[in-house]
């Protein structure tokens, strides 16, 4: 995709500029966002959902950019588990991103797009933003806050550096530090799209070029990591895609070839290489111990909130250990903590499909 | 607390109000519920199977899953006033670790479990020479998760050997409390409050 997608939605300009982990600073910046339900007058109500890695903020409303229904309409809306006839859900697109916040597409003073002149982001800077946002909004404190995934990752920055703001935390299949694993999982998408001749070194904007072919790669690779062993073996198999025989070539002659093509496909439509870059650089760099003198339970000290941790047990990516290991930090910090490995055959993909034991914990949890 | 099993009104009804209580193998949470909300406690759970503890979530309590032999590691020392441990002691790998345990988290511990020297069992055992299947131990010794059964009078010699003080005991003869007296004959099920 040669340009930021900007889709005709909610945004906001910050009314200052948004100062970053790095040193740096990032002005003007765009926040753009989508609200479900009604704001209670007493503002009481207000629960935040923080996206996953190539997510966005249409969580429960149809996608403009792809037409697709929002990725958790499952989860949120009303009479749901997050239900906004209760509450009022706001999910801002993260700074880095491509769906109308301020990212690498995004003009910088000289009316060019950042590329890789845009400044590299932390957890903690895409949440500083959206603590900004909810200001400018009027919200002062959250009912809740819910994330799955780097979701997950930005709801802890939150609960740690704004203890204040939140009542209740809500973290799917998420980790308090990335571990190698996936920062390595990651390294690989990144250098599959940096390798693409059509990256530019990352100024493929306006040239009628870009690395589709590398970000392509990225996705492909990053969705096995999502999915599990059981469930790729009893969606495809071995079988064969539309045809009775091997070709004896390379084309996607097995059915998850043809899958994981298509998947590539798909994402280039609607995401921006160099936001994938900056997104997955962002969570590498993400471990709340390390900001607090090495102790994980030092991020929770000054919290108030309740906690509910969740894992799956097909999620080989984030696996319940790194649930374990917040949990624990959270009970030293004498936080209020649940914590439970629900069984689900999805992989890492669990926390956004249909999971109705998740379903009960994030409604008893938000409801409470 | 009348809907309450016998055995956790016992407890309920003697944990001091307001304390910080860890209840370990919490099941649906029906005891943390109590503590919360009739006793104004602020009640934790424990509990291995991930249904149950995805039932005490949805009721707004905080539990976390995990199973006794292992996962009291999670705790800091003495983070509550009271561990319970509630029918669940005869089901551990090793119940002598796990009492050292509860008393490393909790200042006191509440532990419950039925009492296998009953008379009822005994005469099973003596009549029948077959594992008892009673109203307190109801599953064949095939299928239970009973794996360490105990006396009140096991009981007692173990925590001797460990320098545990009983405060205070309870015991139960069907729902209803019996003296201690012949408790190791007449008592389906005891209840001990333990401290260092």
């Amino acid at each position: 995709m040669a340009t930021a997608l900007a889709p005709a939605g909610r945004s906001i300009v910050l009314p200052e500029p948004l100062p970053l982990d790095s040193g740096q600073s990032l002005a003007p910046v765009t926040i753009a966002y989508e609200t479900y339900g009604e704001l209670a007058a007493d503002r009481s109500n207000a629960v935040l959902v923080c996206h996953a890695t190539t997510g966005d903020q249409y969580v429960a409303s149809a996608n403009p950019v792809t037409g697709k229904p929002g990725w958790w309409t499952r989860m949120v809306g009303p009479g749901k588990p997050i239900d906004t006839q209760r509450f009022h859900v706001i999910c801002a697109n993260v700074i880095g991103g491509c769906m109308g916040s301020t990212g690498p597409g995004t003009p910088a003073a000289d009316g060019k797009p950042y590329g890789m002149r845009f400044p590299v982001i932390t957890i903690r800077d895409m949440v500083r933003a959206q603590v900004m946002l909810l200001k400018e909004l009027g919200i002062e404190r959250l009912h809740g806050v819910v994330g799955g995934s780097m979701g997950g990752m930005q709801a802890l920055s939150l609960v740690s550096e704004w203890p204040d703001m939140v009542d209740r935390a809500m973290i799917v299949a998420a980790t308090g530090a990335m571990p190698a694993q996936n920062i390595a999982f990651q390294e690989v998408g990144r250098q599959a799209i940096m390798a693409d001749p059509d990256w530019l070194g990352g100024h493929y904007y306006g040239s009628g070029r870009a690395p589709d072919a590398g970000l392509a790669v990225a996705r492909m690779a990053a969705h096995i990591t999502y999915l599990s062993e059981a469930s790729l073996t009893e969606k495809f198999g071995r079988r064969l895609q539309d045809r009775q025989t091997k070709s004896f070539g390379f084309d996607a002659d097995f059915q998850v070839e043809s899958y994981l093509r298509h998947q590539g496909l798909s994402f280039i439509s609607r995401f921006d290489a160099n936001s994938y870059l900056y997104i997955t650089r962002a969570m590498s760099y993400f471990d709340l111990g390390e900001e607090h003198g090495g102790k994980l339970a030092e991020a929770f000290r000054r919290s108030r909130a309740r906690f509910c941790v969740v894992s799956f047990d097909s999620d080989w990516l984030y696996p319940t250990e790194l649930s374990h290991r917040l949990v624990h930090a959270l009970n030293a910090a004498g936080a209020a903590v649940s914590f439970v490995e629900l069984s689900a055959p999805f992989g890492h993909d669990s926390f956004l499909l249909d999971v109705p034991a998740l379903d009960r914990v994030m409604a008893g949890f938000l409801g409470q | 607390m009348s809907a309450l099993r016998p055995d956790l009104a016992i407890i309920a009804g003697h944990v001091v109000p307001g304390s910080r209580v860890l209840d370990v193998g919490c099941g649906d949470g029906e005891l943390l519920a109590v503590l919360r909300d009739e006793r104004g406690c602020n009640p934790h759970g424990m509990e291995i199977a991930a249904e149950s503890v995805a039932n005490g979530v949805a009721r707004g309590l905080s539990v976390i899953q995990g199973d006794a032999d292992r996962d009291l590691a999670f705790y800091p020392d003495q983070s509550f006033d009271y561990a319970i441990l509630s029918q669940t002691l005869q089901t551990t790998k090793r119940p002598d670790l796990v009492l050292e345990e509860l008393l490393r988290i909790g200042g006191r511990a509440f532990v419950s479990f039925p009492n296998f020297a009953h008379w009822r069992v005994r005469l099973s055992l003596l009549w029948r020479g077959r594992m008892p299947v009673t109203r307190l131990i109801p599953v064949e010794w095939h299928e239970t998760p009973n794996i360490h059964h105990l006396t009140i009078a096991d009981f007692h010699d173990l925590v001797a050997k460990r320098g545990i003080r009983v405060e205070r005991s309870w015991f139960l003869s069907g729902d209803r409390q019996t003296n201690a007296a012949c408790a190791n004959l007449r008592a389906e099920h005891a209840v001990f409050l333990l401290s260092r």
